[in-house]
């Protein structure tokens, strides 16, 4: 109870952070509050998710999303943020299918995050239920669950907590169908829901962004979304996936990321990335929050330079996907790969190693590949704006590669 | 583990708004209240013996400063149908089988000790690269096996061979897999000793130690939802073997704790047998074996005598029975033997434990030479039968050995599948890779084993 209430403040608060408008700023001899930026901060301002194009604020920007099935493109819309998108989109799981289960510490009531709320209630509490408090246990049981034709999808409370899993994702779930071979059993119908990423207070243990660690392993499909729109949609894939799904939900977003959502069940294509804006210059390859870091990053860099940015999100982060990336490097022979996770064997390595390994997108590089990433250090707690890229690390990424 | 962060007071005012008194999560709990209600009566009732504690809501107080102390608990005594000479002790106990199915238990015993001997020397001998035996414990997994149903889904630890033969493993079953060959379900990823069976529904075993522990609570969890779903299905448990070494890892706690919770109908056999490779029990834990940790769970529990397969098969016939009573439940068995043989083929267990030692606990008790006695008792065997029936299984074990030696080893591109239920670009493109390198260096690699040679990785 203690950590739910602290929890939605954490995201609460995050939220009302990022969204404040500009102005509020008082004068530097009052006591500030440790979430305002500099007075005189051009490019590190906080982030306007009311007006950013990442996301959908029209009903008509929504249901022309790429990549949208028809049953989405055909549906109504509704404004929702990025925890209410889960919702529906566990709750459209459990409807369609009897062997979908919920379970984790704390969802009963509604989940530290509300993702689950109202669930038990309308699905009962066989179907929706909390667990002792083991992070080894909650996945074990789920790859029971999923081995026997349940359709689990386990939350982990913070993806800082899924260490004592570990053991379990990587020698269970990872390897179940390869061991089992011809017996025909495998855990795909088991996802793995973790709230991931920086809140701007969260330090060593309510910050962490794990996913690299994830795409080491062979067997698991790990999946991150931007938006409430991409969450539903990525989410119901991982649900009626067959393979494992890592899904990681950046928990910054929560409350802030609202957009317009299709409210038909759709899914989102597991192993493609979207080319969100087209440029020819520059490629950007990110993923989740840092996103819209990276677009206001070359809003401005545009703006200064006369250049066009072409930005990425890989969506899911592993199986990855290699050839969009090519292309688009290909053209743009130069590119950034932005991401919040230490730079030390990040994702970033594994794109900057691929594209560099490709023959034909490796001749046409024209600088190198330039990865924008957190330190090398654990998440500490009044240094987090020093260690989250930003927008001034990333332009000046740009600057970089431009100026090389 | 969790640090439960309370945020710092003017926080608490910006996000909730300032006066309210409400805890947060308070007013919330209370307007989304779970399927199942918290116990939340913490008040006292005038001249009561006890405040309903939500912790622990039956505990009387007591005036006396009284520590329960461990080693004054009473050990939980050894359930034992039929004693070392083979003589019924229980006298409430009678067989449930005719005499044909008790030699057919026997032989399945018997069958299980032979084929572990010449396994085990063939690995020795370095045509096996890996091996671990069962001898002493043969009781244990042949007599829980022997009262489930076919439905019933098994989870095991690696030294439960008699599970297997028990629900209809062949001969031919085990030499696939310990050879690796093409007919090996596993197709050959796993080492020796690791078998799984689709049909027989017994997973597949990993050598992490307990991990399937957890995994047994789930698998009973989805046989509860499955009869929710369509109740005409028959009611089904799951039977998880482990040893007292692998009940010391962290999964075996919460497998006993969320099967608790969850009423899970799954039923943990633990196979006591002294050791985990050279650690002895003192060095594995200080409690009264594994038995008595369950009922810290809330776990109704029984230790039975290993060594007797009687006692093995009434108290696994009644732990299932219990399972699928009401909701489900789980149920521990502890089994206890002694492990006779080396731990693996890689251990010399003489380099901590006297020969003496063993040599005492094979002459002395063993589960086949006590069922043997039983029935020889009933007059149903005798030394005739017993020599012809080891010639029989020596030979039918050695046949099979030949046969499952002399298959080819699964096609190369094995190797690259299951990994996702679909290959992926990057393995395909990999698969390319390593076909592409084996033809610049065919003198490298030697495909002649594998089915269809370098044609095996299309």
């Amino acid at each position: 109870m203690k950590s739910s209430r602290s929890i939605r403040l954490i995201s609460r608060r995050a939220a009302s952070y990022v969204s404040r408008p500009t102005s509020r700023l008082t004068t530097t001899t009052e006591r500030r509050q440790y979430s305002t930026h500099p007075p005189n901060a051009r490019l590190n301002l906080p982030i306007d998710y009311s007006a950013t194009p990442l996301l959908s604020h029209s009903s008509q920007t929504a249901l022309a999303t790429p990549d949208l099935p028809s049953e989405g493109k055909n549906s109504t819309t509704k404004r929702m943020n990025l925890f209410q998108a889960i919702n529906d989109a566990l709750s459209t799981a459990l409807t369609e299918d009897e062997n979908v289960i919920i379970f984790g510490e704390d969802v009963a009531f509604g989940g530290v995050f509300r993702c689950t709320m109202k669930l038990a209630e309308l699905h009962g509490g066989e179907r929706v239920f909390n667990t002792p408090l083991t992070e080894q246990g909650i996945m074990g049981f789920a790859i029971g669950a999923a081995a026997e034709g349940l359709r689990p999808v386990a939350e982990i409370q913070f993806a800082d907590y899924v260490y004592p899993a570990f053991d379990q994702l990587v020698n269970e779930a990872a390897k179940y169908r390869y061991r089992d071979g011809s017996c025909g059993r495998s855990v795909g119908g088991l996802t793995v829901r973790m709230p991931c990423g920086g809140v701007g207070h969260g330090a060593l243990y309510h910050s962490q962004s794990p996913e690299s660690l994830f795409t080491h392993i062979p067997g698991l499909r790990v999946v991150m979304p931007r938006s409430p729109l991409q969450a539903k949609g990525l989410l119901l894939a991982a649900i009626r996936s067959n393979d494992p799904v890592i899904f990681m939900e950046p928990k910054i977003l929560y409350r802030a990321a609202v957009e317009q959502v299709p409210t038909a069940a759709y899914t989102l294509p597991l192993g493609k990335a979207d080319v969100i804006k087209e440029g020819k210059d520059v490629t950007i390859v990110s993923y989740g929050q840092p996103l819209y870091t990276c677009n206001a990053a070359l809003e401005k860099a545009e703006a200064d330079l006369g250049i066009s940015v072409e930005l990425i999100d890989l969506r899911t982060i592993y199986p990855w996907d290699k050839e969009t990336i090519f292309k688009s490097v290909q053209k743009t022979g130069r590119v950034l790969v932005v991401h919040e996770a230490m730079v030390n064997a990040g994702v970033g390595a594994e794109v900057a190693a691929a594209i560099q390994e490709d023959p034909e997108t490796f001749v046409r590089l024209e600088a190198p590949v330039q990865r924008v990433a957190g330190w090398s250090i654990h998440t500490p707690l009044m240094y987090e704006k020093f260690n989250v890229p930003d927008v001034a690390r990333i332009y000046d990424s740009i600057k970089n590669t431009l100026e090389y | 583990m969790k640090t439960r962060l309370l945020p710092r007071a003017s926080f608490r005012q910006a996000a909730t708004g300032a006066g309210r008194r409400t805890p947060v999560s308070y007013a919330i709990a209370s307007t989304h209240v779970p399927s199942r209600p918290a116990s939340s009566g913490i008040s006292q009732r005038p001249g009561a013996s006890h405040v309903s504690f939500p912790g622990a809501v039956k505990s009387a107080f007591t005036s006396k400063l009284q520590f329960a102390l461990a080693s004054e608990s009473p050990s939980l005594p050894t359930y034992r149908v039929v004693d070392q000479d083979g003589r019924v002790v229980d006298s409430d106990f009678s067989a449930d089988l005719a005499d044909h199915e008790v030699v057919a238990l026997y032989r399945n015993m018997l069958l299980i000790s032979i084929m572990d001997v010449i396994m085990f020397d063939a690995q020795r001998q370095g045509r096996l690269s890996f091996y671990m035996v069962s001898a002493g414990e043969e009781a244990i997994s042949i007599g829980s096996a022997s009262v489930l149903e076919k439905g019933d889904v098994v989870f095991c630890q690696y030294r439960e061979q008699g599970v297997f033969r028990q629900r209809g493993f062949e001969l031919s079953d085990f030499m696939n897999q310990l050879f690796a060959n093409k007919k090996d379900p596993g197709k050959g990823r796993n080492m020796p000793v690791h078998y799984g069976s689709k049909e027989l529904n017994i997973h597949t075993i990993s050598s992490p130690l307990a991990t399937q522990i957890p995994h047994a609570s789930g698998a009973a969890y989805a046989m509860k939802m499955q009869r929710i779903n369509d109740p005409s299905i028959p009611p089904r448990v799951v039977v998880v073997y482990f040893g007292e070494g692998a009940a010391s890892e962290g999964d075996f706690h919460a497998a006993l704790n969320i099967a608790a919770t969850r009423s899970c109908p799954v039923i943990f056999v633990c196979r006591n047998n002294g050791y985990a490779i050279s650690t002895p029990t003192l060095e594995q834990y200080r409690g009264d074996g594994i038995a008595s940790r369950g009922i810290g769970y809330g776990i109704d529990t029984i230790r039975v005598d290993g060594n007797d397969i009687w006692a093995v098969r009434e108290a696994t016939k009644k732990a299932r029975a219990m399972a699928l009573q009401g909701e489900g439940r789980p149920i521990l068995i502890e089994a206890m033997s002694y492990r006779v043989s080396h731990h693996s083929t890689s251990d010399d267990s003489f380099a901590y434990r006297a020969r003496v030692e063993v040599e005492d606990w094979k002459r002395r008790d063993n589960p086949i030479s006590r069922l043997r006695k039983y029935m020889e008792a009933r007059g149903i065997w005798d030394e005739a039968k017993e020599k012809d029936a080891r010639e029989t299984i020596r030979r039918d074990v050695l046949k099979a050995f030949s046969e499952a030696e002399k298959e080819k080893k699964p096609p190369l591109r094995t190797m690259f599948e299951d990994i996702y239920e679909e290959l992926t670009p990057d393995l395909k493109a990999q698969m390319q890779q390593l076909a592409e390198h084996l033809d610049r260096y065919p003198e490298e690699y030697d495909l002649s084993d594998f089915d269809g040679g370098r044609s095996g990785l299309k």
